[in-house]
């Protein structure tokens, strides 16, 4: 379960704020957030990451108060619980598809087992990348490199998913089959999905859905 | 392989050139003084032996660094020559033996060196192929010069015209070619060896020609016993055996002139009397002990080395400055990647590692590369020294 309490933060000089009193996303439940550009997503997204430390409140990723880990344990925690897909996909061109996929693993304690590295292939299989698995980033579509982002997000099997936009650059029905994946991942892994996403078509597959601007104020 | 080990050594394969470009910048500085030692050290090792092995040498006075580069060397220096009658002199004193040089003239590149048989038992050089000199217009060759023009006993060499406009002066003389040396890997297997007579053969103070006299209208003149010939006698150009009794020399042999001679003394006592005989300044021969004036020539050219690998050091410091701002720069344009990797989860000490590894593997490349750099020098040097020398 993700739950946020009394959450409140503000970037230093600026009048932005937001504040976000209570906001609960069950375990294998999926939680859409919405509004323009600017409102603020990304902000809250990476306040419940624990990528940004609010000014107050809390924020709960199971049983683990993020506020109440020291910066080192964050990103172990991260490391091994948080599946993020970036806006901008964040892949490093250098690698290869199969290399920026098991990058969390290899940084991570965890060793890659045969049966892990299986169901990673079984998921570049469902997100059609298999075939540019020894490719190179560099040399991937936008299409292509989102769908590698998700997969790495994915593929150490963590329990709290965040995604900003994982559609944005996929036609419409690579778009439901990243959608169908994500929702399945969170119903078999009993996991939490929460969806920065501008897409109107989107908002029907999520039970929950919030607008981030009712969270903000200038 | 640890995690950051992997990344920093993907980021570098990925970005071969780039890493060779600066890792062959690194090797440069690096090789460039190790190379320069090498290049001196072996410099020193091939002079220190020659002139080690040569315990004095007499010549014009003037610089005792040309007389030992002329002598030793058979580099053809400005060097006033000296006559025979100082090698006449020297024998004389039943102090030494003194084996006489002529280093003046050439066959293209290479040094004709005028001596006595005594030099090749001086400096223990033996035949590999032919015979020796036995009589005028012979010549003996030096391994490399052999090798180099493809030449071998029973051919001939012609030596070099010295004046291309002076058509009253010194014509190429053809030479025939009596054995080839053993190399032994100093200057001696790039030289010409003739005898001394020979070599003043080249010069013009000898020749050989049709019989003047027996010659049908060859006389121009006959004055007070001398015969003037006009030019349809044939001045030969190539000592034969039909021809070898025509040739002739003018003049006091004794004012022959030679370049300098090697003197070898009986003993140490020896050696000292001579050093004195030459000691007046206004004596217009000098005596020179090689070793000490390799020794002085060494230490300027330390004092050089010191002050070029001075250079080289701010040139090292600024090359270095270079390097860790190239990497500076290289991670500051990172440093969404490295942020990516921070937000996903990785700590401060892996990213530090991360880059730490790609400067190690860019240093160790270079490393590896100045290495391979200065081997080559050291294995090339003494070749390289030679061809300097020669």
């Amino acid at each position: 379960m993700i739950s946020i309490t009394d959450l409140s933060f503000a970037y230093p000089g600026s009048s932005f704020r937001l504040q976000v009193d209570s906001l609960t996303v069950a375990v294998g439940q999926s939680l859409a957030l919405l509004g323009p550009s600017g409102v603020g997503k990304t902000t809250l997204l990476r306040l419940m990451t624990g990528l940004l430390q609010p000014n107050s409140g809390e924020v709960k990723l199971g049983a683990v108060s993020l506020s109440r880990l020291n910066e080192t344990n964050r990103r172990a925690f991260r490391l091994s619980e948080v599946g993020l897909v970036f806006q901008d996909f964040a892949l490093l061109d250098y690698l290869t598809v199969e290399e920026n996929i098991l990058l969390p693993q290899r940084f991570g304690k965890e060793p890659l087992t045969p049966a892990a590295s299986q169901a990673i292939r079984g998921l570049a299989e469902r997100l059609e990348i298999d075939k540019h698995w020894r490719k190179l980033a560099g040399q991937l579509s936008q299409g292509e490199r989102q769908r590698v982002a998700i997969a790495r997000a994915l593929a150490h099997r963590p329990r709290y998913l965040f995604a900003d936009e994982p559609t944005a650059s996929l036609d419409a029905v690579r778009r439901e089959v990243v959608m169908d994946l994500l929702q399945d991942y969170i119903q078999e892994n009993e996991a939490c999905l929460i969806m920065v996403t501008h897409d109107t078509e989107l908002i029907s597959r999520f039970p929950v859905h919030s607008k981030v601007e009712d969270f903000t104020s200038r | 392989m640890s995690a950051a080990l992997y990344l920093a050594w993907r980021y570098v394969a990925r970005h071969r050139l780039q890493t060779l470009l600066l890792a062959g910048a690194l090797a440069m500085v690096i090789a460039l003084p190790l190379c320069l030692r090498v290049l001196v050290q072996t410099t020193e090792l091939a002079m220190r032996d020659r002139a080690a092995s040569t315990p004095q040498l007499v010549g014009a006075r003037g610089s005792a660094l040309d007389l030992m580069l002329t002598a030793l060397y058979f580099k053809r220096q400005p060097l006033p020559p000296i006559t025979m009658k100082q090698v006449q002199e020297l024998r004389g004193t039943d102090l030494c033996r003194a084996i006489p040089l002529d280093v003046r003239f050439h066959a293209q590149e290479s040094p004709i060196v005028g001596t006595e048989i005594d030099y090749f038992g001086f400096r223990g050089l033996r035949l590999a192929s032919g015979q020796m000199i036995t009589r005028l217009g012979d010549c003996v060759l030096g391994a490399r010069v052999a090798q180099f023009r493809g030449l071998k006993p029973g051919d001939a060499l012609f030596s070099s015209q010295e004046q291309v406009f002076d058509i009253a002066g010194v014509y190429p003389l053809k030479m025939r070619i009596r054995g080839v040396l053993v190399a032994n890997g100093t200057t001696d297997d790039d030289a010409i060896f003739v005898d001394l007579k020979t070599a003043w053969l080249i010069q013009g103070l000898a020749h050989g020609h049709d019989d003047v006299v027996a010659t049908k209208d060859a006389v121009l003149k006959t004055e007070s016993g001398n015969t003037v010939a006009n030019a349809s006698v044939r001045m030969f150009n190539e000592v034969t055996e039909s021809n070898l009794n025509g040739f002739h020399f003018h003049g006091d042999q004794a004012a022959y002139e030679i370049s300098a001679v090697v003197v070898i003394p009986n003993n140490a006592k020896a050696e000292a009397l001579l050093a004195g005989r030459f000691l007046k300044g206004t004596n217009p021969v000098q005596i020179i002990r090689p070793s000490e004036e390799f020794d002085a020539l060494m230490s300027t050219l330390f004092q050089l080395q010191a002050l070029a690998l001075a250079v080289m050091a701010l040139t090292i410091g600024a090359a270095l400055a270079i390097a860790a701002l190239v990497f500076a720069l290289s991670f500051r344009l990172r440093r969404l990647e490295f942020a990516t990797l921070a937000d996903v989860g990785v700590s401060p000490v892996a990213l530090s590692l991360t880059k730490l590894f790609e400067v190690l593997i860019v240093g160790a490349l270079g490393l590896l590369i100045a290495a391979g750099l200065s081997l080559w020098v050291q294995i090339n040097a003494p070749s390289w020294v030679r061809w300097l020398l020669a």
